[in-house]
C-alpha cells in the first residue's frame, strides 16, 4: 500500500489534491482512498488531507501515521508542524517552492532520506502562468507523476479533468505537465550528475 | 458502474435513484454535501419529479418530510449531530405515525463541547425513538444501505435512519459500484402508502390516543420493528442477488469461526479493526470482529449465535451512556444473557478521536490477556484529566472544564495574564 500524505493551509485545495490523486490512482485500475483531516476549516490553518493507494481494497481508516511521500504544499509549514513525522526511509518528498531544501532549511532533516527521491518544484510559479491563480495542486500531482512514477501524468489529467471542466481544466492540465516536465529535467540532470 | 467518489455523493446519486418526490434540506457538517449533491440533481433535472424544500431548520427539516409522507410522497432528509437533537420531537412523531421517511445521519459528536467531528452520540441519542437505525462500514454500504432502506421502511411503514460516519466515510473519497436506474427500479418499488392524506378518500392521522389504546400502539410499533427482524436479512439476500454483494442485514461476522476472543462493534471502525485482528491472526491470536449493521431492531439472536462460541468479548463503541459505560454494550450484554463470557467495553474515537490500528492492537492484547479493564477509555490522556481533577480539588472556582483542558495540552492561550 502506497500512503500519501498533503501538507497545505486551508483554502489552497489540499483535500482537492488527495482526492484528484485517488481519481488518478482509480484511472489506472487501483484502489485508493482520499480522506481529509479537518482541524479547523479556516482559509490559512494548516490542513492534512490523506491518500492510500492499492492493488486491493483498502479497509484502514486511521490517519496517515507512516508515509511513503509527503507532498508539501506550503513550505511555510516546514517550521510551523513536523511534517517530516512518520516519513518512511525511503520515501519521496515533494515541496512547492523555488528553494533547494537547504534554502529552505530543512537540509539537515532530509539527509536521512534517498535524495533522489526529494525535490521541490515551483508549482506556485506554474499555476499562476497557467492559471493566473496561485493554486499549486494540480502542478504538485504532475509533479508527483515524474518523481515517483507511480502514477502516470495521463492519469493526472484525466483527473484534473473529472474534478474541473473548461478552461479551469485545461490550465490545470497544462500546469501539472509543465510541472511533471520541469521534475523530469531536474531527474535527468541528477543522473548525469552522477554519471560525471 | 464503479466510479472514484465522494462518500456524500455517492448517497446522494444512490437516494436519486431511489426517486424521492420531496427532499427536506438544512445543512450542517458533516451532511451537508449529501443535501448539496441532490439539489444539484433535482436542478439540473436529473431527479425529476422531486420538490427539494430549503427549510429554516431541522425542525423544519422532519416536520416537512412528516407533511410530505403522509401526503403519499416519498420523503428523504438528511442530518447530524444538534441537528438530529433539535428535529427530536419530530423525529417521535414520524415513528409514532408511521411514516417511512428515510434519513441520513452523517454521525457526528454532540456539544458541548462544541465539536464537529465522528463520532456515534447524535443517531444514539435517539436510539428509542421508534426509527430502524443501520449502519454503515464503507460508502458502498451506505449507497446500498439507502437503496434497501426504502423498501424497507415502506414495506413495514416504518421510517428507517442510516447511519454512516461522518468525515471518516462521508468526506472520504474511494470506490464505489453505482446500480444503474433500471437495477433500482427493479428492485424497489414504487411507494404504497398504507396511509395517505388524499381529499378523494378524506382520513385524519394523528388523533389523540388516551390510556385505552396507546400502549397497543406502541406495542405495535416494536412488532413491526420485530418484522424489520426478519425482513432485513431477506432484503439484504435479494439485494445481494440483484446487486452481486453483500450489503446490510443484521450483523456480518469476519473471521469468527473459531475465535476465542470477538469484537463488536458499528460502523467504519469495522475496516480498521479487520485490518487489526488479520495481524494479530498472524500472530496465532484468535480474535474475529462482528458488525453489528442493523442497530434498531437491536438482533439480539443473531448477536448471541455470533457470539456464544467465544470466550471473550470486546464491544468496541464510539458512543458512552455517562453514568453507566457503553451504550451497545449494555445491548449485547443483553444478547448473551446466562452465557459466561467475560465481557469488556472499549470506547473510543469520541469527537473524532483517531482509532487507529497500533491502540485496537495494544487494547486487544490486553483483552485477550484478561488484563483489561471492563471498561477502558482508549488513548484517554490522563495527564490533562488528572490535572483537571487536581485542579477542582484546590480551587473552587476552578473554571470552564473545556478551556481548561485546551490550555494544559498548549491548544490555546486564551487566558491572558
Amino acid at each position: 500500500m502506497l500512503q500519501v500524505r498533503f501538507h497545505g493551509r486551508g483554502g489552497q485545495g489540499v483535500v482537492t489534491a488527495a482526492e484528484m490523486l485517488s481519481i488518478a490512482a482509480f484511472e489506472q485500475g487501483r484502489h485508493a482512498m482520499a480522506f481529509p483531516s479537518f482541524g479547523s476549516e479556516r482559509t490559512g490553518a494548516p490542513v492534512l488531507a490523506f491518500c492510500r493507494i492499492d492493488d486491493r481494497e483498502i479497509r484502514l481508516r486511521e490517519p496517515i501515521l507512516a508515509p511513503d511521500v509527503l507532498i508539501i504544499q506550503d513550505p511555510t509549514l516546514l517550521h510551523q508542524v513536523d511534517v517530516f513525522q512518520g516519513l518512511q526511509p525511503d520515501g519521496y518528498v515533494l515541496i512547492n517552492s523555488t528553494r533547494s531544501f537547504d534554502e529552505l532549511g530543512v537540509g539537515d532533516i532530509v539527509k536521512r532520506f534517498r535524495h533522489e527521491r526529494l525535490t521541490n518544484v515551483p508549482a506556485t510559479e506554474i499555476a499562476l502562468k497557467h492559471l493566473s491563480r496561485p493554486v499549486a495542486n494540480a502542478a504538485l500531482l504532475g509533479g508527483f507523476a515524474a518523481l515517483s512514477g507511480l502514477i502516470t501524468l495521463d492519469a493526472v489529467s484525466h483527473a484534473i479533468r473529472d474534478k474541473f471542466s473548461g478552461k479551469v481544466a485545461e490550465g490545470n492540465v497544462a500546469a501539472a505537465a509543465e510541472a511533471f516536465d520541469y521534475i523530469k529535467k531536474e531527474l535527468l540532470e541528477l543522473t548525469h550528475a552522477k554519471t560525471d | 458502474m464503479q466510479k472514484q467518489i465522494e462518500g456524500s455523493r455517492a448517497v446522494a446519486e444512490a437516494v436519486a435513484l431511489c426517486r424521492p418526490e420531496v427532499i427536506c434540506a438544512y445543512p450542517i457538517s458533516p451532511q451537508t454535501h449529501i443535501v448539496e449533491g441532490l439539489g444539484e440533481l433535482v436542478k439540473s433535472g436529473t431527479l425529476t419529479p422531486c420538490e427539494f424544500i430549503n427549510v429554516e431548520s431541522e425542525f423544519a427539516a422532519m416536520s416537512v418530510a412528516i407533511g410530505a409522507s403522509a401526503a403519499g410522497a416519498r420523503s428523504y432528509t438528511a442530518t447530524a449531530s444538534q441537528g438530529l437533537l433539535f428535529m427530536a420531537e419530530a423525529i417521535y412523531n414520524a415513528s409514532g405515525l408511521g411514516l417511512p421517511i428515510v434519513m441520513t445521519v452523517a454521525n457526528r459528536a454532540i456539544g458541548a463541547p462544541i465539536n464537529i467531528w465522528n463520532d456515534h452520540s447524535d443517531s444514539m441519542s435517539q436510539r428509542d425513538c421508534g426509527w430502524i437505525q443501520l449502519f454503515a462500514e464503507s460508502n458502498q454500504e451506505a449507497l446500498d444501505l439507502h437503496i434497501q432502506a426504502f423498501k424497507l421502511g415502506e414495506e413495514l411503514s416504518m421510517p428507517v435512519m442510516v447511519c454512516m460516519d461522518g468525515f471518516i466515510l462521508t468526506h472520504a473519497y474511494e470506490r464505489v459500484d453505482m446500480p444503474t436506474q433500471a437495477e433500482v427500479d427493479a428492485f424497489l418499488p414504487g411507494y404504497e402508502p398504507r396511509q395517505v392524506l388524499d381529499p378523494a378518500d378524506p382520513v385524519s392521522i394523528g388523533a389523540m390516543v388516551g390510556p385505552e389504546a396507546f400502549m397497543e400502539v406502541r406495542y405495535l410499533a416494536h412488532a413491526k420493528q420485530t418484522m424489520a427482524l426478519e425482513r432485513i436479512p431477506q432484503i439484504a439476500g435479494e439485494f445481494a442477488q440483484r446487486f452481486g454483494r453483500n450489503s446490510g442485514g443484521l450483523v456480518r461476522a469476519y473471521r469468527c469461526e473459531h475465535a476465542e476472543t470477538i469484537v463488536v462493534a458499528l460502523g467504519s471502525v469495522l475496516g480498521t479493526l479487520k485490518d487489526t485482528v488479520d495481524e494479530l491472526y498472524s500472530d496465532g491470536l484468535k480474535v474475529g470482529v462482528l458488525g453489528i449493521h442493523s442497530f434498531r431492531p437491536f438482533p439480539l439472536a443473531a448477536v448471541r449465535a455470533a457470539l456464544q462460541g467465544a470466550k471473550r468479548v470486546v464491544v468496541l463503541e464510539k458512543s458512552f451512556s455517562v453514568g453507566l459505560g457503553g451504550v451497545v454494550s449494555t445491548d449485547v450484554r443483553l444478547a448473551l444473557s446466562g452465557l459466561q463470557l467475560h465481557g469488556y467495553t472499549v470506547v473510543a474515537g469520541l469527537g473524532g478521536r483517531a482509532i487507529t490500528k497500533a491502540s485496537l492492537a495494544r487494547t486487544l492484547r490486553e483483552a485477550i490477556a484478561d488484563k483489561l479493564q471492563p471498561l477502558t477509555f482508549m488513548d484517554l490522556d490522563w495527564r490533562i484529566v488528572n490535572r483537571q481533577l487536581e485542579r477542582e480539588a484546590a480551587t473552587r472556582r476552578s473554571g470552564p472544564i473545556a478551556e481548561n483542558l485546551l490550555r494544559d495540552i498548549g491548544a490555546v492561550a486564551s487566558k491572558v495574564h
